[in-house]
């Protein structure tokens, strides 16, 4: 008997099609959209068209009148019932429907729910609110100033509008490093603010029945588990009465991760009207209104010795988190993971000031594709590393090279505290000059030069704690950042698998199968895979910050390890040994002294329903909470060449290089696809997207005309390379990698415009690098600065 | 997509959608591509009270070259039918150079060059490149029809000069007397875009010799600008440096650009000049290759 081909049944390694796709090509996924109940009703949000105002009146009496209306709420009654305001991610308040003051353009005002949607959104034009508006406050130096308008007056012991302030790192043993450099280097960026944007809006259908007080809300969360928690804290309903569906979900990149007033306003006003209350969100209350990315100033310094060792970094960074402080963060650290930064260079001691403020803007701050803010630590990392390889006259990787960590230095304890326990950063970085022709790079540029066009070349590596709990350290609410799966095996040897993730388009049912094949030998195509509604699903964090795989896909292999020590169990009674006599290959049991003895994991399938043992339970399921010893640390190495054409300032991608080292691939096409989506977001970033706010407060990027997507027009291709270092905790030896590219790529495209410029005496522009932006940088032989963003100077 | 409520019409005759738009005494709007409407009514920027969808008009298809040379555009001939007509790129290098750069592809499977003239966006391209070609709207409505040049058509952003019962039925573009030459740049962000700026440069030439020569310049005004002022310093001698720095100079100094997200007005001046420079030279190097 040969054992069975795991590429073939579709296991670990196996580029397997998406099986979710079948049903997305043909237009067949059920969205929250798509959903239909009984005598729904449909809800518009009206939105404050001003940035910060005092409101004086609201008159819904037109909306009222308007036949089809069946309620209009504002934050007077929502007052009422104590849920005008609510709790956020990140222990603030945040308004459902604005009392007192409107704090952010867009911020909601007033909700009618009605027969149909045309109604309701001409029944919200009908009501007459009357502001009277107050100073604006749209970036932190505003917010800092000593006579900045108080933005949360609302809140008691709030004299300024700082959120917080923080501190990590080792201050005394910094300034000892700093006082033995030989050269210290600064820099000084703004990494704008940009939107997650995914091509399904938020919305949600809230569904109570009064008749057995069960509230169920079909919604677009990242998280169900954690939105049941949150509904239960709210609403003060029972959590065994409240019943979250995620269903189809049209990309989440973290916007879909915070509780959002629509949500509140849909379930209470369901509760009120005893109906289904539908809300969809319409593309520029998403842009507007929900978790935003980044914006954060960043500026710091590099103490360096002569010989091109680090001997320490300073942090400060200032982060503007509009109206209300609604960051996804693990509650211990109050700007994420920021000081993740360096991790993967070995530097005896840092430090980090943080500062967040509260500006007229919308709330939210989530990561956007990243974990808390790593984005943000990479790419101040990578921005600082240049400045200070030019500095010393270094070369770019070799400077890199001699500072990062070793392969045989792990774990390592990076100088912010984490742990880091394995990678080959040395060879990552060499597989990535090799591909891009690092070597040959100097003659392009001069031959490049003849022609009156610049050409540079930009390094970034990167590598981010992915894949949160342990639950020691992380925690959202209170609750523990830990995962689950949940696998019955059926009769016949067919499989149904649930997780606590919630996948919106990162292929969970493709994957997820692959590792019950790997652990099981069942085909993955036996395996079913479902997530989202917390009545079927065990409990679990969701997806987000590249954590399914790490935490639920190992959560899956240790299912399957249960599964598969019962099948043992049963495999033992069938061949009648006993149990230490029987070996496992894949897929199959077998005698130690007898290997052509055996039976299958599907004959022992059968058996545990038709043919136990005495005494042994039937049934042939189990559920694994899983709780990672450590964070998986996954590590890139970007490279991107561009041509600058100095007349205009435009810059074109020439060749782009990825080495990602995510440890085991689960399934490398999806791993591809997902480094793919990941730099073109990178690209974006780096050179056209923001949302930005003009001095009163009007958000500019309020539709995809201003905030711009890439297509794949102006899109460069990417050069997919891979190196293995597999997990040495994750039972599988995978790490994340969903986020890796967003979080590394933007460096890479700056670090080569930089390079292409480094002539004209210009140390940084801030992204997005705009033609303009580059054209005065090179004119200029200035840094261009993103602040202010918007240059009405003219 | 939750427009205001509005009403519909298709008619089947020119007649009638003129009576249509009678009737509707200004509230009564176009659609023809519907890719600046759509999104307007669904933004609820506009909220007419009718829609006279032309769609389903016989003989406004059409992409005619005249035998005197002109070309005729019919109010629903696509952006995509120009961009792919390939015999374009001889009489009318500019519009062959316009054609692929407006919008998207998607866009330009259902916009219409027409439309986009009578949208008057200051940041639509089709109407710097008719006003660099001199060419004219032909307008029909109750009394009759009339040609109005788009030089005087367009009278401000998103305004034009038709009455609220005339249907702009197509634009001419008049064939040039002698070689044509002449392209179209444009600077976005991104494919889509509206532009940072754009310039259009249209000319007539015999041998070297400039005969004539028009410009106009995209999304750098509150309305598409007439440059052709500009465009003088290039007729009656060949295409020289200095004739060409002369209307770089004119173009740049005609633009009247805003910073905004796209760029400083310093920067999209700069460019403006940049691409007239770039049109006229390459322009000149034809001249010399063909001589």
């Amino acid at each position: 008997m040969t054992a069975l081909d795991e590429i073939k049944i579709g296991g670990l390694g196996a580029s397997r099609r998406r099986v979710e796709d079948n049903r997305f090509i043909r237009g067949k996924g059920n969205y929250v959209d798509d959903i239909v109940l009984p005598g729904m009703l449909h809800m518009e949000i009206l939105r404050s068209p001003v940035a910060h105002a005092r409101i004086v009146s609201i008159d819904t009496s037109k909306a009222w009148a308007i036949p089809g209306v069946r309620l209009v709420l504002t934050g007077e009654m929502m007052a009422k019932r104590n849920l005008a305001w609510m709790p956020t991610l990140s222990y603030d308040t945040q308004a459902v429907l604005a009392t007192d003051k409107v704090r952010f353009q867009g911020q909601e005002v007033a909700c009618v729910i009605a027969d149909d949607p045309y109604i309701a959104k001409d029944a919200c034009e009908a009501i007459v609110v009357e502001y009277e508006t107050l100073p604006v406050v749209v970036n932190p130096e505003q917010a800092l100033a000593t006579d900045a308008p108080l933005i949360r007056d609302d809140k008691e012991n709030q004299h300024d509008n700082v959120v917080f302030d923080w501190e990590v790192g080792d201050a005394a043993g910094t300034d000892r490093a700093f006082a033995q450099a030989d050269l210290v280097s600064k820099i000084e960026l703004h990494y704008p603010r940009s939107h997650p944007s995914p091509i399904e809006c938020c919305g949600s259908i809230a569904d109570f029945d009064r008749s057995t007080s069960k509230l169920t809300v079909y919604m677009t969360t990242q998280a169900p588990h954690i939105i049941r928690a949150a509904v239960s804290l709210v609403a003060e309903l029972p959590e065994h009465m409240i019943r979250i569906v995620s269903p189809d979900i049209g990309g989440g990149f973290g916007n879909k991760v915070p509780v959002y007033p629509g949500y509140v306003m849909s379930i209470l006003a369901s509760i009120l009207l005893e109906r289904p209350v539908k809300w969809i969100e319409d593309k520029t209350g998403n842009l507007i209104s929900t978790g935003f990315g980044r914006d954060v100033y960043l500026r710091g310094e590099m103490a360096l010795r002569k010989d091109g060792r680090i001997l320490g970094v300073r942090m400060h960074t200032l982060s503007d988190h509009g109206a209300f402080f609604a960051d996804a963060q693990p509650s211990k650290f109050k700007i994420g993971l920021m000081h993740s930064a360096f991790a993967a260079y070995d530097i005896p001691a840092a430090h980090l000031l943080a500062r967040g403020v509260y500006t007229n803007k919308a709330p939210g701050g989530v990561a956007y594709r990243c974990s808390f803010r790593v984005t943000e630590a990479m790419f101040f990392q990578e921005r600082m590393v240049q400045a200070a390889a030019d500095d010393l006259g270094m070369d770019q990787a070799e400077f890199r090279r001699v500072n990062f960590v070793r392969d045989d230095d792990f774990p390592h304890r990076t100088a912010f505290g984490f742990l880091t326990d394995s990678g080959q950063y040395g060879k990552c970085l060499d597989v990535g000059l090799e591909a891009i022709g690092y070597a040959d790079f100097q003659e392009r540029k001069k031959e490049a030069a003849s022609r009156g066009r610049l050409l540079g070349i930009g390094i970034s590596t990167m590598t981010e704690p992915l894949g949160a709990g342990n639950s020691r350290e992380y925690d959202i609410l209170g609750i523990k950042m830990f995962d689950s799966a949940e696998l019955r095996v059926h009769m016949t040897g067919k499989a149904l698998l649930r997780t606590g993730a919630k996948t919106q388009g990162q292929g969970h049912e493709t994957t997820w199968a692959q590792i019950v094949a790997h652990e099981l030998g069942l085909p993955a195509e036996d395996v079913v895979v479902e997530e989202g509604d917390t009545d079927t699903a065990p409990f679990g964090m969701g997806t987000y910050a590249s954590r399914s795989t790490p935490v639920a896909g190992a959560a899956v292999a240790m299912v399957a390890r249960k599964i598969r020590a019962k099948a043992r169990k049963l495999a033992a009674h069938l061949l009648e040994v006993s149990e230490e006599d029987v070996e496992w290959e894949l897929g199959r049991f077998y005698v130690r002294s007898a290997p052509n003895r055996g039976v299958t994991i599907q004959e022992c399938a059968a058996a545990a329903y038709s043919n136990m043992p005495d005494g042994m339970e039937p049934g042939l399921e189990n559920v694994a909470y899983y709780d990672p010893p450590n964070l998986t640390w996954p590590f890139a190495c970007y490279i991107a060449t561009v041509e600058v054409d100095p007349q205009t300032g435009v810059w074109d991608v020439l060749n782009f290089v990825a080495v990602d080292d995510c440890g085991v691939r689960i399934n490398p096409m999806i791993v591809e696809g997902q480094i793919m989506g990941g730099l073109t977001e990178a690209y974006a970033m780096a050179s056209m997207q923001f949302i930005t706010y003009d001095a009163e407060g009007n958000c500019v990027g309020s539709n995809y005309m201003d905030y711009l997507l890439p297509t794949a027009w102006e899109t460069p291709g990417f050069e997919l390379h891979e190196v293995v270092t597999p997990c040495p905790h994750h039972p599988i030896g995978a790490k994340g990698i969903g986020e890796c590219a967003t979080v590394g790529g933007p460096a890479a495209f700056v670090n080569a415009v930089m390079d292409a410029l480094k002539g004209f005496g210009v140390r940084n522009i801030d992204m997005p690098m705009l033609p303009d932006r580059v054209y005065e940088a090179i004119t200029t032989g200035r840094d261009v600065s993103g602040h202010p963003p918007v240059r009405q100077d003219d | 997509m939750y427009p205001s409520r509005f009403g519909y019409e298709s008619p089947r005759a020119l007649d009638e959608a003129i009576e249509l738009l009678s009737r509707g005494q200004g509230e009564a709007k176009i659609l023809a591509g519907g890719q600046s409407l759509i999104p307007m009514l669904k933004l609820r920027f506009a909220s007419p009270e009718m829609l006279v969808d032309i769609n389903n008009l016989p003989g406004l298809s059409h992409l005619t070259v005249d035998p005197d040379g002109s070309l005729r555009v019919g109010a629903l001939c696509r952006h995509a039918q120009l961009e792919r007509a390939a015999a374009l790129a001889g009489p009318f290098p500019t519009i062959a150079a316009a054609a692929p750069l407006v919008a998207d592809p998607i866009v330009r499977n259902r916009g219409t060059l027409v439309g986009s003239i009578c949208h008057a966006d200051p940041q639509g391209d089709w109407a710097a490149v008719a006003i660099a070609l001199g060419a004219s709207v032909v307008a029909q409505g109750p009394s009759g029809r009339r040609r109005i040049p788009v030089a005087d058509f367009v009278s401000g952003p998103f305004q034009n000069v038709l009455a609220y019962d005339e249907v702009a039925v197509e634009v001419v573009f008049p064939a040039a007397a002698g070689t044509a030459a002449g392209g179209y740049l444009k600077l976005e962000r991104r494919v889509g875009d509206f532009a940072t700026a754009g310039v259009a440069v249209g000319l007539e030439r015999s041998g070297a010799v400039v005969t004539r020569a028009g410009m106009a310049l995209t999304g750098v005004g509150g309305a598409t600008i007439d440059a052709s002022e500009a465009a003088q310093a290039l007729v009656g001698g060949e295409l020289t440096a200095d004739r060409i720095a002369r209307a770089a100079d004119g173009a740049a100094a005609a633009a009247k650009p805003r910073g905004d997200h796209r760029g400083s007005a310093a920067y999209k001046r700069h460019i403006v000049h940049t691409f007239v420079t770039r049109i006229l030279t390459r322009v000149a190097d034809d001249v010399e290759r063909a001589a």
